[in-house]
C-alpha cells in the first residue's frame, strides 16, 4: 500500500503525570490516489495522527510507511493544509506559494510554478496581494496551492475548511474535487463533519474516542459529483450519525461524570 | 472637528495663555519667561548656528549609540530565546538592570572612557540595550508555532528556518524594540549630556541654566521634546502600524 500505519500508539502524560492514550493501536492502509476522510469527534486523536504521517508528531509506538520509506521527519513529499491558512504575513501570494521551491529552482521557474498552481484556485489575480488583504477562503485556497507547488505524493489536510462559512466551504468542495481529479494526489483528510466527508472521499475512516480507535472503514460508492446523488449520501450520513452518537454518548457521560466527581 | 484642527486650536490657545499671563506679569520673567523671549532665544540660537551644532553632535551621539544597542540587543535577545541555559542566568542579570536607569552608569563610564564622547555614547548604548533585548526575546519565544510546523512540512529547518521564518515572524516584535529602544537611547542623551562637556543640547541646556538664560533653558526642552514626538510618531509609530497591519495583529 501507499501510506501503511501500523500499530500507531500514542500516549502522553496529562499535568497529574497520569499516562492518557490518544491513540490505541491504529492500524491503516491507503491507496495510492485515494481520497481517504478521517472522521470523527474532537478529541479522538485523529489530527495528531495526520501530524504523524505529516512528521510533526512522534507516536508513541508503531511505524508509518509512505511509498514504502519510513516517516521520521516532515519532508516535501508529504505536503500539510492546516485550519488556519499558516501563510506567511511577510510574503506576498506568490512569494508564499514559492516558499518550499526556493532551494530547488530559480526564480523565473518558481514563479511560473506558483503562477500555475495559483490558476488551479483560480487566484491568479491575486498574485501580489498579502495574506491580510484576503478573506480566509482565499488565504486556504493559497495555502492549498503552496502544498500542491512542492508536488507532493500525499496531500495532509487537517480540517482546512472547519473555519469557513458554509457557501465558500462548498465551493472549495468544488475545487479541491476537481483539483483532485485533475493531479490524482492520494488525500488524505480530517474533519468532524459527516457531510463533508461523504461529499469528497472514496473511503472514510470512523474513529471513536477515548482512547482513539478506528470504528469503520467505509467505502464511498456513490458515483461523482455527488450532488446528484442526495438520497444515498443521505442514507450513508443516518448510518454514520448513529455510529458516531454512541462516541459522542460516550464523551458526554464522561463529562458529567468528571464534573459530578469534582 | 478633525483631531489636527483640534490640536491646532489647542496649542495656539496654551500659547496665547502663557503670553498674555506674561504680560499681565502674573509671573516674573525670570520664572517663567513669555513664548516671545522663548522664540527669540530660539531664533538666535539657530541664527549662530550654535543650537545647529548642539543637534548635529546630539544625533551623532543618538545615532551612533542606538546602532550599536540594536546590534548587541538583537544578538543577546536570539540568545536567550535559544538557549535555557543563557536565559536562566544572562536573562536574570537583563532583567535586574534593565530597571536600573542608564545614566545611573555615568560615574563609571567617566571612569573608563574619560569625560567625553565615549561616556556618554555608553550611556545612550545602556540606555537602549536592555529594552531591545528583552523584545527581540520576547519576539522570538512567540512566534506563531502554526508557522514553524507550516514552515518543516515544506522541508525547512534549522538555520533556514531561523532566518526565513523565525526571524520574519518576530519583526513586529523587533520594531517595538527599536521604538522603545529610541525613547529611552534619547532621554539617556539628555542627561548625559547634562553632565557632561559640550557641545550638544543637554549642555546647552545646562549652559543656559548656569546663567540665568531661562528663556533658552524652555527653547532646548522645546526642541527636546518636539525632537523627540516627530520621530516617534512620523518614524517609529508609523513602521509600526503598517507592520502590525501586514502581520495581521492590528486589532
Amino acid at each position: 500500500m501507499f501510506i501503511d500505519i501500523k500499530e500507531i500508539n500514542k500516549i502522553y502524560m496529562d499535568q497529574d503525570q497520569k499516562p492518557n492514550t490518544v491513540l490505541k493501536s491504529i492500524n491503516l492502509s491507503i491507496r495510492k490516489g485515494e481520497f481517504v476522510s478521517i472522521l470523527g469527534p474532537s478529541g479522538c486523536g485523529k489530527s495528531t495522527l495526520l501530524s504523524m504521517i505529516a512528521g510533526l508528531t512522534d507516536a508513541t509506538s508503531g511505524d508509518i510507511f509512505v511509498d514504502s520509506k519510513k516517516v521520521v521527519k516532515p519532508g516535501k513529499d508529504r505536503g500539510m493544509v492546516f485550519q488556519e491558512a499558516a501563510l506567511f504575513p511577510w510574503l506576498n501570494v506568490s512569494e508564499n506559494v514559492m516558499f518550499p521551491l526556493r532551494k530547488e529552482m530559480s526564480k523565473e521557474e518558481g514563479l511560473e510554478r506558483a503562477r500555475h498552481f495559483l490558476a488551479m484556485v483560480q487566484l491568479s489575480n491575486y498574485a501580489n496581494l498579502y495574506p491580510h488583504e484576503l478573506s480566509g477562503g482565499m488565504q486556504q485556497r493559497v495555502s492549498i496551492a503552496r502544498s500542491l507547488a512542492m508536488d507532493p505524493a500525499v496531500l495532509l489536510m487537517d480540517e482546512p475548511f472547519g473555519a469557513l462559512d458554509e457557501q465558500t466551504r462548498s465551493r472549495l468542495h468544488g475545487q479541491l474535487e476537481k483539483i483532485w481529479t485533475d493531479t490524482k494526489k492520494t488525500i488524505v483528510f480530517v474533519t468532524h463533519s459527516i457531510s463533508e466527508s461523504i461529499k469528497l472521499s472514496d473511503r472514510i475512516i470512523v474513529m471513536g474516542t477515548r482512547p482513539g480507535t478506528v470504528l469503520t472503514d467505509i467505502k464511498v460508492d456513490i458515483p461523482r459529483p455527488r450532488e446528484e446523488h442526495k438520497t444515498e449520501m443521505a442514507v450513508l450520513e443516518e448510518e454514520i450519525m448513529e455510529l458516531l452518537k454512541k462516541e459522542i454518548d460516550k464523551v458526554v457521560d464522561e463529562e458529567l461524570a468528571y464534573e459530578a466527581s469534582s | 472637528m478633525k483631531p489636527v484642527v483640534k490640536r491646532i486650536i489647542f496649542f495656539a490657545a496654551l500659547i496665547a495663555f502663557w503670553e498674555l499671563g506674561s504680560r499681565l506679569e502674573l509671573w516674573h520673567e525670570t520664572i517663567l519667561p513669555s513664548p516671545l523671549s522663548v522664540y527669540e532665544s530660539l531664533a538666535a540660537g539657530f541664527s549662530d548656528f550654535t543650537l545647529v551644532y548642539d543637534l548635529a553632535a546630539s544625533f551623532r551621539r543618538l545615532l551612533i549609540g542606538l546602532v550599536v544597542s540594536l546590534l548587541i540587543g538583537t544578538a543577546i535577545g536570539i540568545l536567550l530565546a535559544r538557549s535555557k541555559t543563557a536565559d536562566d542566568t544572562l536573562g536574570t542579570m537583563v532583567l535586574a538592570l534593565q530597571s536600573v536607569p542608564s545614566i545611573v552608569w555615568l560615574p563609571l563610564a567617566m571612569m573608563w572612557f574619560g569625560l567625553g564622547e565615549g561616556a556618554i555614547i555608553f550611556v545612550v548604548i545602556l540606555g537602549g540595550t536592555f529594552v531591545m533585548i528583552l523584545n527581540v526575546r520576547t519576539g522570538i519565544k512567540n512566534v506563531n508555532p502554526l508557522y514553524i510546523r507550516a514552515a518543516r512540512t515544506m522541508g525547512s529547518s534549522g538555520i533556514d528556518l531561523f532566518m526565513k521564518v523565525i526571524i520574519p515572524a518576530s519583526v513586529p516584535y523587533l520594531v517595538t524594540g527599536a521604538r522603545l529602544a529610541w525613547a529611552f537611547a534619547w532621554r539617556a542623551l539628555m542627561a548625559g549630556e547634562l553632565l557632561s562637556a559640550g557641545p550638544g543640547l543637554g549642555y546647552t541646556l545646562r549652559y543656559a541654566s548656569d546663567f540665568g538664560n531661562m528663556s533658552l533653558v524652555i527653547g532646548v526642552m522645546i526642541i527636546i521634546g518636539v525632537v523627540g514626538a516627530v520621530v516617534d510618531q512620523l518614524i517609529f509609530q508609523r513602521i509600526e502600524k503598517s507592520v502590525l497591519r501586514r502581520w495581521g495583529l492590528e486589532n
